[in-house]
């Protein structure tokens, strides 16, 4: 029996389909899941994807951190679910505490929209259970704010929680952290898309090593 | 019960890139304000609070930045009564 993962939806995401198109394409069921519904913590997995939610009013996140999915899922993570927050997902998970440090505007206040070159830095985690370390791939980003900060990076890095770091740092992250992980690797939040390289004929397939990550049981 | 007009200043925290107020600096000197130094760039957000007296409403004030308003990552804040 196939995979169920469920993909939040709040007012604003708008990179929904993409990730539906991603899970379906690496032999899941994706599922839909209103922000203002309650969590039914039936599936494997969940997605926060990209987007813009409820404006990015305040700052990223910061308003989506109350919607009312939010605390059936984080209930679901600190019970071992896997919960990954892609780009604005990241942000959420950021501002909700689920993860540590903040997404500060990108160093030099452009919006960044392009392919990058990535080292994925660790296997410890949901999304990265199948990439060794040490393995480079290109994947888009498109953000304004996704300029990783954190007071407290050496204890970060001498965790293990940092998974993914650009190879020339776009947006002025401390250390070069384009996603990392909770201590328990089951919560990942990561700034580029991986939904939007699932093929050769749309710019890229390296986004699918991830998927195949989460997919793993 | 009263109601208390107060005033919450974000700004970044010292060692958190400030991009949009170095932008403001560097643009001065072309205007003139060769004098100008340490520009920073935040948010005011103005509320009004119903409380017993201006101490219970500022701590409440306090409550919904530390809660909602501000980041603690990447701002601080500062409460004053308006009104």
């Amino acid at each position: 029996m196939a995979t169920d993962v469920g993909v939040v939806v709040f007012p604003g995401t708008n990179c929904e389909f993409d990730v539906l198109e991603a899970i379906d394409a690496s032999g899941a069921n994706g599922h839909l899941l209103w922000h203002g519904n309650s969590f039914v913590p039936k599936y494997d997995s969940v997605i926060l994807a990209g987007g813009f939610a409820h404006g990015d009013y305040l700052r990223p996140g910061a308003i989506a951190r109350f919607s009312k999915i939010m605390e059936g899922i984080s209930k679901f993570g600190a019970d071992g679910g896997k919960i990954v927050g892609i780009c604005n997902g990241f942000q959420v998970l950021t501002e909700a505490g689920l993860l540590p440090g903040a997404l500060q505007k990108n160093r030099g206040l452009t919006f960044i929209c392009e392919k990058v070159t990535l080292e994925v830095v660790s296997d410890k985690s949901c999304f990265t259970k199948v990439v060794s370390p040490g393995t480079v791939v290109t994947l888009p980003i498109n953000h304004f704010s996704g300029n990783y900060t954190n007071e407290n990076v050496d204890e970060l890095e001498a965790n293990g929680q940092v998974i993914l770091k650009y190879c020339d740092n776009p947006n002025g992250s401390v250390n070069s952290i384009a996603g990392i992980r909770n201590d328990r690797g089951n919560i990942v939040g990561l700034m580029p898309h991986p939904e939007r390289a699932i093929s050769e004929i749309t710019g890229g397939s390296d986004g699918l090593l991830f998927w195949k990550s989460l997919l793993k049981s | 019960m009263s109601e208390f007009e107060l005033l919450a200043e974000i700004r970044h925290k010292s060692g958190i890139a400030d991009p949009e107020g170095g932008t403001i600096l560097r643009a001065l000197p072309a205007l003139g304000f060769e004098e100008i130094s340490n520009v920073s760039v935040g948010k005011a957000i103005r509320f009004a609070v119903s409380a017993a007296s201006a101490s219970e409403a500022v701590a409440k004030g306090e409550e919904l930045c530390k809660r909602l308003l501000a980041n603690p990552v990447l701002e601080s804040f500062k409460i004053s009564v308006i009104s």
